[in-house]
C-alpha cells in the first residue's frame, strides 16, 4: 500500500511556479529521499503534505487521507520535523515533547512516558531539563526528531535533516535516522539537497528539479542505468570555461560541466578515454593536476535528466 | 480546544516566569507609575470634577487599566517571534484546534494584566486607595482583564498581518499614547474638552476606565458600570475575532 501519493501537484508563491507538476508514491515502511538542489520545491511538496500549504491544483494523500479535503487525519496520522525546527528555545527539551504531545491530543500519564522514553533514545536525558537555547546543532536536531515522533505516526516528514550542522553532528544524525528507519515501522519522507544522504539513508529517492521529478527510482539503479564511467579532471592552474571547452569538443565523451576547478565528464570506458582527455589538455597548455574515474554517482543522474549541473542549480536556488 | 488553549498558555507564562528581567519590570513599572503621576498631580484633585479629594483614589484603577492596555498592545510581538523562529507552522502541523493558538495568547496578557492590577491594587492601598473595597477591586480586575485581552487580539491580528517587528512597534506606539490622551484615565471628565470627551465615549481604554473607577469612587451607577463592562466584553470578543481572521489569513499565505 502507498503510505504518501503525490499526482501533479502544482503551486505558484507570487511569480515563481515553486511546484509544476510533482508526482510520485511512496510505499508503506520505506524510507523515501526527495532529492534536489536548492529551491527545486522540495520543502513546498513537503509543506503541501503536511497540510500547511494548499496546493494550486493536483491532489495528495497521506496515510489514505486526501490533504486537501482531510487534513485534520492528516495532522494526526503524521510527524513533521520542519526545515526550520519551530522547537521552543525558551522551553526545556521534555517540555517541548509534552507540549507537542498534548497538541497532538496525547492525555494523561502516557505523554510523560514516551517523552522519557525518547529522551532517553535520543541521548537528551542528560539535558531533559535545560533550556533548547543551550543546545549545541546536533542535540537540538535531534530534539525536532524526537518531537516528530512523539505520537507515533505512521509517516514522519524530515526536511532537511541535517542541513547546518557540521559534518560529526550530521553523521551521527544519519546514525540516529538510519536507526529509526531499522526499528520503528515507519514511513519516512526525508528531503535533501546532500547526495550522499539521499544514497546512504533513502531506499528509493525521487530526482527533483524545478518543481517536478525527473527521475525517480533506488539509487544503485538510477546510477546503473547510466553508462560508462564518470572522469573528473582537477586542473592545475583554473581556467575551466576552456578546458571545458576542449573536453566537450572531444569523441566519445559526454555531459561535460566545470565544477569549480574541475571539470567533469562522461565517458564509455574510464581508463581508455583518460589519455586521450589529458592529451588534449595538455596540448593547449591546461595541465591536469589529477584525475579520477568512477562509477556515475547521483550527480551524474541530476546531469544526465535535466542537462544541468546540480551544485551550480543548488546554489543558484540559494539557502 | 480549552485544553489546548490552557496548554499553549502555561507554555508562554512559563517562558515568561524564566525571564527575571521581565518579572522586574513588570512588578515595578506600573507601581513606579502610581507613585510617580500621584505625586506629579498629586494638587490636581484641588480643581472639581475628580469626585474625590484623593488623587490616588482616582489614580489606581486607572494606572491598572493602563497597564494592561499597554501590556495587551505589545502582545503581538511574542506572535512574531513563534512566526520567526517557526513555531506556529509546527503547531499548525499538528491537529490542534487553531483558535487555541491564538486565543492562548490572548489568555496569557489578560492574565499578566490582571496579576499586575493585582499589585498595583496592593501598591495603591499602601498609598491610602482603598478602591471600594471587595467589589471595586473586583470590577477593577475584570476590567484589566478584558481591556488587556482586547487589545492583545489586536496586537496579535496586526502581528499576523504584518509580520514585521518594525510594523508591530509603529502601530503599537501609534494606538498607545493618543488612546491614552482621549480618555479619563489621568484627568477628571470635566477638565477634558467637550470634542474630546465626545470621541472619547468610542474609546475602549475610556470604557475601562469608567467601569474600573465605578466602584472605586463615591456615587456608584451600576447600570453604567455594567454598560461598559459589557462594551468591554464585545471588544473582547470582536478582537479575538479580528485575530482569528488575520491567523487564517496569514495560513491562506503558507
Amino acid at each position: 500500500m502507498d503510505a504518501i501519493v503525490v499526482e501533479g501537484l502544482t503551486k505558484t508563491y507570487k511569480d515563481v511556479q515553486a511546484l509544476d507538476g510533482m508526482s510520485f508514491a511512496v510505499s508503506a515502511g520505506q524510507v523515501f529521499g526527495l532529492l534536489g538542489p536548492n529551491g527545486a520545491g522540495k520543502s513546498t511538496t513537503v509543506r503541501v503534505l503536511v497540510t500547511l500549504s494548499t496546493p494550486d491544483g493536483g491532489r495528495a494523500s497521506v496515510a489514505g487521507h486526501d490533504v486537501v479535503r482531510d487534513p485534520g487525519s492528516v495532522r494526526r496520522t503524521i510527524g513533521y520535523v520542519p526545515q526550520a525546527s519551530g522547537v521552543d528555545r525558551e522551553a526545556t527539551g521534555r517540555e517541548n515533547l509534552v507540549l507537542q504531545g498534548r497538541l497532538q491530543g496525547m492525555r494523561g500519564p502516557a505523554v510523560d512516558r514516551r517523552a522519557d522514553e525518547l529522551l532517553e533514545t535520543f541521548g537528551l536525558a542528560g539535558k531533559a531539563s535545560a533550556q533548547v537555547k543551550t543546545y549545541s546543532g546536533g542535540l537540538k536536531r535531534r530534539l525536532d526528531v524526537a518531537m516528530g515522533l512523539m505520537h507515533r505516526p505512521q509517516v514522519l516528514f524530515l526536511d532537511e535533516p541535517t542541513t547546518g550542522l557540521d559534518p560529526e553532528a550530521r553523521a551521527a544524525m544519519w546514525d540516529e535516522l538510519e536507526r529509526l528507519a531499522g526499528a520503528e515501522r515507519l514511513t519516512v519522507l526525508l528531503t535533501t539537497h546532500y547526495l550522499e544522504e539521499a544514497d546512504r539513508l533513502a531506499q528509493r529517492v525521487a530526482i527533483v528539479s524545478r518543481g517536478r521529478v525527473v527521475a525517480e527510482g533506488r539509487p544503485e539503479d538510477l546510477k546503473r542505468q547510466l553508462r560508462g564511467d564518470a572522469v573528473s579532471v582537477e586542473l592545475g592552474d583554473g581556467q575551466p570555461d576552456r578546458a571545458l571547452e576542449i573536453v566537450r569538443g572531444l569523441p566519445d565523451v559526454f555531459e561535460v560541466i566545470a565544477e569549480g576547478s574541475r571539470v567533469h565528464a562522461r565517458v564509455d570506458q574510464g581508463a581508455q578515454a583518460v589519455p586521450g582527455i589529458l592529451a588534449a589538455l595538455d596540448g593547449a597548455g591546461i595541465p591536469a593536476r589529477a584525475v579520477t574515474v568512477s562509477r556515475p554517482s547521483l550527480v551524474d543522474v541530476y546531469l544526465h535528466h535535466t542537462g544541468r549541473d546540480f551544485h551550480a542549480d543548488d546554489e543558484a536556488g540559494g539557502g | 480546544m480549552l485544553g489546548q488553549t490552557f496548554f499553549l498558555c502555561a507554555r508562554v507564562l512559563r517562558n515568561l516566569a524564566r525571564q527575571p528581567i521581565w518579572i522586574v519590570v513588570m512588578i515595578v513599572q506600573p507601581m513606579f507609575w502610581l507613585l510617580l503621576y500621584s505625586q506629579l498631580f498629586r494638587r490636581i484633585t484641588d480643581l472639581p470634577g475628580f469626585g474625590t479629594s484623593s488623587y490616588i483614589d482616582y489614580l489606581t484603577p486607572g494606572v491598572a487599566v493602563m497597564t494592561a492596555f499597554f501590556s495587551g498592545s505589545w502582545a503581538g510581538m511574542g506572535m512574531i517571534e513563534d512566526l520567526d523562529r517557526g513555531v506556529l507552522e509546527r503547531f499548525l502541523a499538528t491537529p490542534a484546534h487553531r483558535g487555541a493558538i491564538v486565543f492562548g495568547r490572548i489568555l496569557e496578557s489578560a492574565i499578566v494584566a490582571s496579576l499586575q492590577a493585582v499589585l498595583i491594587l496592593l501598591t495603591g492601598l499602601v498609598l491610602g486607595a482603598t478602591n471600594g473595597g471587595v467589589t471595586g477591586w473586583l470590577v477593577i480586575l475584570v476590567a484589566s482583564f478584558l481591556i488587556a485581552a482586547g487589545f492583545a487580539g489586536l496586537s496579535h491580528g496586526i502581528a499576523l498581518l504584518t509580520r514585521q517587528e518594525a510594523s508591530m512597534i509603529a502601530v503599537a506606539q501609534f494606538i498607545g499614547l493618543p488612546l491614552l490622551f482621549f480618555s479619563s484615565l489621568l484627568i477628571a471628565r470635566d477638565l477634558i474638552p467637550g470634542w474630546m470627551r465626545t470621541l472619547s465615549l468610542l474609546n475602549p481604554v475610556e470604557w475601562a476606565v469608567r467601569a474600573a473607577r465605578g466602584e472605586a469612587l463615591p456615587g456608584t451607577d451600576w447600570g453604567e458600570m455594567g454598560a461598559f463592562v459589557a462594551l468591554l466584553v464585545a471588544f473582547a470578543f470582536l478582537m479575538a475575532a479580528f485575530a482569528t481572521w488575520c491567523f487564517r489569513s496569514y495560513q491562506r499565505t503558507l
